[in-house]
C-alpha cells in the first residue's frame, strides 16, 4: 500500500511539473484520472514490487547519488585522458565481483553504478558473481568496486531485505513461479 | 556583473566542458582496439557530454518549468543510460565476442 502511495505522489509530481498547469480544473481532474488509471494498471501488472517502486533504497539513495556523480566525474577525466593520449596505454582488465546487497534492486543499483561509471562495464550477471569489464588497470579497481557495492548495501533498508530473503526462500519453495532477477540470463 | 552575465558564463564553461567530453568520447571510441574497450569511450559521452550540456542548458532556461523538465531528462538519461550499455556489452557476452586483455591487448586463445 505504501508503495502504491509513493508511486502516486511520484506520479502526480511528474504530471504537475511536465503540463505546468496548476489551476486549469478540468486538465488537473484530466491529469488525475490518467494517474487513476496508470496505477490501477500497474497493480493489475503485478509490477509494484520492490523493482518497480524500490523503496527499500529511499531515502538514503538521494546522497547516494551525489556520492556517485562526483566518482562519475573523476572516471570521466581518467577515461578521457585515456582516449586522448598520443600512445594508447590500454590494459583491459575482467573482474569477477561478490555483491554484498541482498536486494534486486540494490543489485541492479550497484550494477548500473558500475556500468555508468566510466572505465568499467558490467558484461554479465550470474546467481554467485557479476563480471565486470574495465579499461585499465588502475579503473580496474576492486577495493574501489566494492566500496561502492558497500555503500549500497547500506541503503537497503532492513524491511527490503526481509522481504527479498521471504521471495528467495519462496522461489526454492515453487520454482517456476521464481521471483525476477535484474538483468536476467539468456 | 549581473546575474544574467554570470549565468551566462557559468553555462559557456558547461557547454564548452560538455562539448569535449562529447567529442573525447567520439575520439575513444575511434581509437579503442576492440569492441568492449570502445565501450568506454561511448559511456564518456553518455555521462559526462550530456550530463554537462543539460545542466549548461538548465542556467539558460527561460523559467522554472523548463528547468524542470531539464532535471526529469538528465534524471531518465542517468537511469536508462547504464541499462542501455548493459544490454549491448550482455548481448556481445553471450554472443561470444571475446575481450582483449592486459597490457599486451590478446584475446584469450590468440597466438
Amino acid at each position: 500500500m505504501i508503495r502504491t502511495a509513493i508511486l502516486a505522489a511520484a506520479l502526480s509530481g511528474l504530471w504537475l511539473l511536465l503540463s505546468g498547469y496548476f489551476d486549469k480544473a478540468l486538465l488537473l481532474g484530466f491529469g488525475a484520472a490518467s494517474i487513476a488509471v496508470s496505477i490501477y494498471l500497474a497493480r493489475r501488472a503485478n509490477v509494484i514490487d520492490d523493482e518497480g517502486v524500490p523503496n527499500g533504497l529511499m531515502p538514503g539513495i538521494f546522497g547516494y547519488w551525489l556520492w556517485l556523480a562526483r566518482e562519475i566525474g573523476k572516471a570521466n577525466i581518467a577515461v578521457i585522458r585515456h582516449a586522448l593520449a598520443i600512445d594508447l596505454k590500454l590494459s583491459p582488465q575482467m573482474l569477477k565481483i561478490t555483491s554484498p546487497t541482498k536486494t534486486n534492486a540494490g543489485l541492479a543499483t550497484f550494477c548500473n553504478s558500475v556500468t555508468l561509471t566510466p572505465g568499467t562495464v558490467t558484461v554479465d550477471l550470474e546467481p554467485e558473481y557479476f563480471v565486470v569489464h574495465a579499461l585499465t588497470e588502475e579503473l580496474a579497481d576492486e577495493d574501489a568496486i566494492m566500496d561502492m557495492g558497500a555503500r549500497v548495501a547500506r541503503l537497503e533498508s532492513p524491511s527490503a531485505v526481509q522481504e527479498a530473503e521471504h521471495q528467495g526462500a519462496a522461489a526454492i519453495a515453487n520454482p517456476g513461479t521464481g521471483t525476477k532477477t535484474g538483468g536476467g540470463a539468456p | 556583473m549581473d546575474l544574467d552575465l554570470i549565468k551566462d558564463i557559468l553555462s559557456w564553461i558547461l557547454f564548452a566542458a560538455g562539448g569535449i567530453a562529447v567529442v573525447a568520447g567520439a575520439v575513444g571510441l575511434v581509437r579503442f582496439p576492440d569492441f568492449y574497450t570502445r565501450l568506454h569511450g561511448a559511456g564518456v559521452t553518455d555521462t559526462a557530454g550530456a550530463e554537462l550540456i543539460l545542466f549548461a542548458m538548465m542556467l539558460q532556461a527561460p523559467n522554472w518549468l523548463v528547468v524542470m523538465k531539464l532535471v526529469f531528462i538528465s534524471f531518465f538519461l542517468f537511469l536508462t543510460s547504464p541499462v542501455a550499455t548493459h544490454a549491448v556489452a550482455h548481448a556481445a557476452w553471450v554472443g561470444g565476442v571475446r575481450p582483449m586483455l592486459g597490457k599486451d591487448l590478446k584475446r584469450a586463445g590468440d597466438e
